[in-house]
C-alpha cells in the first residue's frame, strides 16, 4: 500500500519547501486565472489574452536584463500593452484583432532583443526557458505578497464590474442604451486581464500562460450555462490542473532522463487540455441524456 | 419647415393628454460628417399609444432612435423624456440581434440584467427577483424557454426575451429598431400584436421603426414618417397621403391602396427627380 502511495506521490513532496511555495503561488494564480478567464472566453478575447502573454516575454526579458524581479517586468509590459491595444481600437471586433496582432508582433521583437542583450551582459542563457515556459519550483516566497495583491486587484475589478461587464459582453448596444459606459468597462476589464496574464506568465511562462487563462474557463463553460458557476468551476479546474501538474513534475524527477524532472508547465497545460476535452465529452453525454 | 409639424394638431390639445406625454422632440436636427441626417424633426409620443417610425433604409430612423436614447446629442433642438430618471425611462430593443449560441446567459439571466444590469457588483439572488423575472417572461410569451441559453433561441424568441429585458424596469417608452425585419409573416404578426397589447395594458408609449408599414397598419395609432431627414407625424390616414408625402420627399409620390396594403411609389411624370425613384413596398430589402 505504502509502495503504491510512494509511486504516486514521491516521498518528500509535501515536506519540500520549494513545493510548498510553488503550490501556494501556483494555487493563487490558478484561482485568479480561472475566475477572470471566464469573461475572457465570453468576450471572445482569448486572442487578446494570448497576445498579452506573448508580450509578457518582452517584460520578463527586460526585467532579466535590468536585474529586477521578473514579475515587475511581466506586469509592467502587460498593462502597457493592454493600454496600447485599447488605444488602437479594442472596442471593435476587426480593429481588436488588428490591434492585438500589431502589439503581439512588437512584443516578440522586443523579447528577442532583450533576451539577446541579457545573454550577452549576464553571460548566461538559463533565464530564457524560465521566462518563456515558466519554472514555478524556482520561485521564491518573496513573490507571494505581490502575487496575492495583484490577484486581489484583478478579482476586485472584475467583481465590481460584474453586471455591466456581462451585459456589455452580451450586447454593447443594450448596455449603452442602459447608460453603461461600454468602453470604460471594457478597458477596466482589459486591465484586470493584463494583470492576470502577468501572474500566469510568472508561474507557467509567457508562451503558455493563455492556456491557464482560457482552458479551464472554456471547459467550465461547456458544463454550465451560468456565468458565476462557470467562474467558480473554472477556478476549481485550474487549481486542480496546477496542483496535479506540480505533483507529476515532482514524480518525473525519477523518469528519464533521471534526476532532471520534466517542465511543470508541460504537465499543467496538458492537464488543462485533458480537462477541456473531458468537459466536452461530459457535455455531449448530458445533452444526449437530457 | 411646416412638414416637421404634424398635419393635424393633436399634440397641443392640453388637458389630460399633455400629462400622458412621455417623449417630446422639438426641432431636432442632426448633422453627421457634413451630412444632414435629421432636419428639424418635432413630434411627441403619448402613453398607451403605438407609433410606427416609418422610412426607407437610410432615412434616419436609427439615428433618431439613438438621439432619443441619449447616445447621440442633436446638433440643434431638444429631446425631453418625461420622468425623474429619463435614461432609465426608455426601454430599447436593438436591430438584428443575433447572439453567440455558446454565451452562458439564459433567457432569465438576460431579463434579470434588465432590472439592474447597469449597477456595479453582483446581484443578490432572491425569490422575489426570480419571480419577477418569471412573470415578465410569461407576460411576453417567453416562459417556455426561460432556462434556455438566449443564443440558442430563434430570432422571434430572442426578440421576446429582449422585449422582456426592456420592459422589466418599467420604462415609459419602449423603442424597437426594425423588430419585424428578420421575422417570418406569422412571427411578425405575433410580435406586432404583443407590442400593441403592451402599449395598451401597461400604458406605455411604444415606437417601432420599420421600412415597411403594412404589418403595422392594423395596430398603429400614429405614424412618424421619415424621408429626406424630415418627418411628418399624425394618424396613418392623415400622413400616408400623396400630398403630405410629396411635400416630405420634395417631389411627387403616389400612395396606392391595394386592399389592406398601402404602397408609396414615385409619382408618374415626376420630372423633379426622375433618376431617384422611391419604391417603398415590401421588396425593399
Amino acid at each position: 500500500m505504502q509502495a503504491l502511495l510512494h509511486a504516486i506521490v514521491e516521498p518528500g513532496f509535501f515536506a519540500d519547501g520549494a513545493v510548498q511555495i510553488a503550490a501556494t503561488l501556483g494555487g493563487v494564480v490558478a484561482v485568479v486565472a480561472g475566475l477572470i478567464g471566464v469573461f475572457t472566453v465570453i468576450r471572445s478575447q482569448a486572442f487578446a489574452g494570448h497576445a498579452l502573454s506573448d508580450i509578457g516575454s518582452a517584460g520578463g526579458s527586460s526585467a532579466y536584463l535590468a536585474g529586477v524581479a521578473p514579475l515587475w517586468g511581466f506586469v509592467g509590459i502587460s498593462v502597457l500593452a493592454a493600454a496600447a491595444m485599447e488605444q488602437i481600437g479594442v472596442q471593435r471586433a476587426r480593429g481588436r484583432d488588428v490591434a492585438t496582432g500589431i502589439v503581439l508582433g512588437v512584443g516578440f521583437a522586443l523579447a528577442s532583443l532583450f533576451l539577446y542583450l541579457g545573454m550577452t551582459y549576464h553571460n548566461s542563457s538559463g533565464e530564457i526557458p524560465t521566462i518563456l515556459f515558466g519554472s514555478v519550483f524556482t520561485l521564491s516566497a518573496a513573490n507571494l505578497p505581490l502575487v496575492i495583491g495583484l490577484g486581489a486587484v484583478a478579482l476586485l475589478t472584475t467583481l465590481t464590474l460584474y453586471r455591466p461587464l456581462l451585459l456589455a459582453s452580451v450586447s454593447p448596444e443594450l448596455a449603452a442604451a442602459r447608460g453603461v459606459h461600454v468602453r470604460v468597462v471594457g478597458a477596466a476589464y482589459l486591465f484586470a486581464l493584463a494583470i492576470t496574464v502577468a501572474l500566469c506568465d510568472l508561474t507557467i511562462g509567457a508562451i503558455l500562460s493563455t492556456a491557464l487563462l482560457v482552458g479551464p474557463a472554456a471547459a467550465a463553460l461547456r458544463l454550465t450555462d451560468r456565468p458565476h458557476r462557470a467562474a467558480l468551476l473554472a477556478a476549481g479546474i485550474s487549481l486542480a490542473c496546477t496542483w496535479l501538474g506540480l505533483l507529476l513534475a515532482w514524480d518525473s524527477f525519477y523518469w528519464p532522463p533521471l534526476r532532471h524532472g520534466w517542465p511543470v508547465s508541460f504537465f499543467i497545460v496538458t492537464l488543462v487540455l485533458a480537462a477541456y476535452l473531458a468537459a466536452g465529452a461530459l457535455a455531449r453525454g448530458q445533452t444526449k441524456r437530457g | 419647415m411646416e412638414l416637421a409639424q404634424p398635419p393635424t394638431a393633436p399634440l397641443s390639445d392640453g388637458g389630460a393628454a399633455t400629462t400622458d406625454r412621455v417623449l417630446q422632440l422639438a426641432g431636432v436636427t442632426v448633422d453627421l460628417g457634413g451630412r444632414r441626417i435629421l432636419d428639424d424633426v418635432s413630434f411627441s409620443l403619448r402613453a398607451g399609444e403605438l407609433t410606427g417610425l416609418i422610412g426607407s433604409n437610410g432615412a434616419g430612423k436609427t439615428t433618431l432612435l439613438r438621439v432619443i436614447l441619449g447616445l447621440l446629442a442633436p446638433t440643434r433642438g431638444a429631446v425631453t423624456v418625461a420622468g425623474p430618471d429619463p435614461r432609465h425611462s426608455v426601454g430599447y430593443v436593438p436591430q438584428k440581434f443575433m447572439l453567440d449560441p455558446d454565451l452562458p446567459v439564459r433567457a432569465r439571466d438576460l431579463v434579470a440584467l434588465g432590472i439592474d444590469g447597469h449597477h456595479l457588483g453582483v446581484a443578490r439572488p432572491s425569490r422575489e427577483r426570480r419571480e419577477r423575472v418569471t412573470r415578465m417572461l410569461d407576460a411576453v410569451g417567453a416562459g417556455r424557454f426561460a432556462d434556455t441559453r438566449v443564443g440558442r433561441l430563434s430570432g422571434g424568441e430572442q426578440q421576446r426575451v429582449l422585449i422582456a429585458h426592456a420592459l422589466i424596469s418599467h420604462p415609459r417608452l419602449l423603442l424597437l429598431d426594425e423588430p419585424l425585419a428578420n421575422l417570418d409573416l406569422r412571427s411578425a404578426r405575433e410580435a406586432v400584436d404583443l407590442l400593441a397589447r403592451i402599449a395598451r395594458e401597461q400604458r406605455i408609449a411604444v415606437m417601432i421603426s420599420a421600412h415597411e408599414m403594412n404589418a403595422l397598419l392594423p395596430v398603429m395609432d400614429r405614424v412618424v414618417y421619415l424621408a429626406e431627414g424630415r418627418a411628418a407625424c399624425g394618424p396613418a390616414d392623415e400622413v400616408v397621403r400623396a400630398d403630405v408625402l410629396s411635400r416630405l420627399y420634395g417631389h411627387r409620390v403616389e400612395v396606392i391602396r391595394a386592399g389592406e396594403r398601402v404602397l408609396v411609389v414615385a409619382g408618374e411624370g415626376d420630372d423633379a427627380e426622375p433618376s431617384h425613384p422611391h419604391h417603398h413596398d415590401s421588396e425593399e430589402r
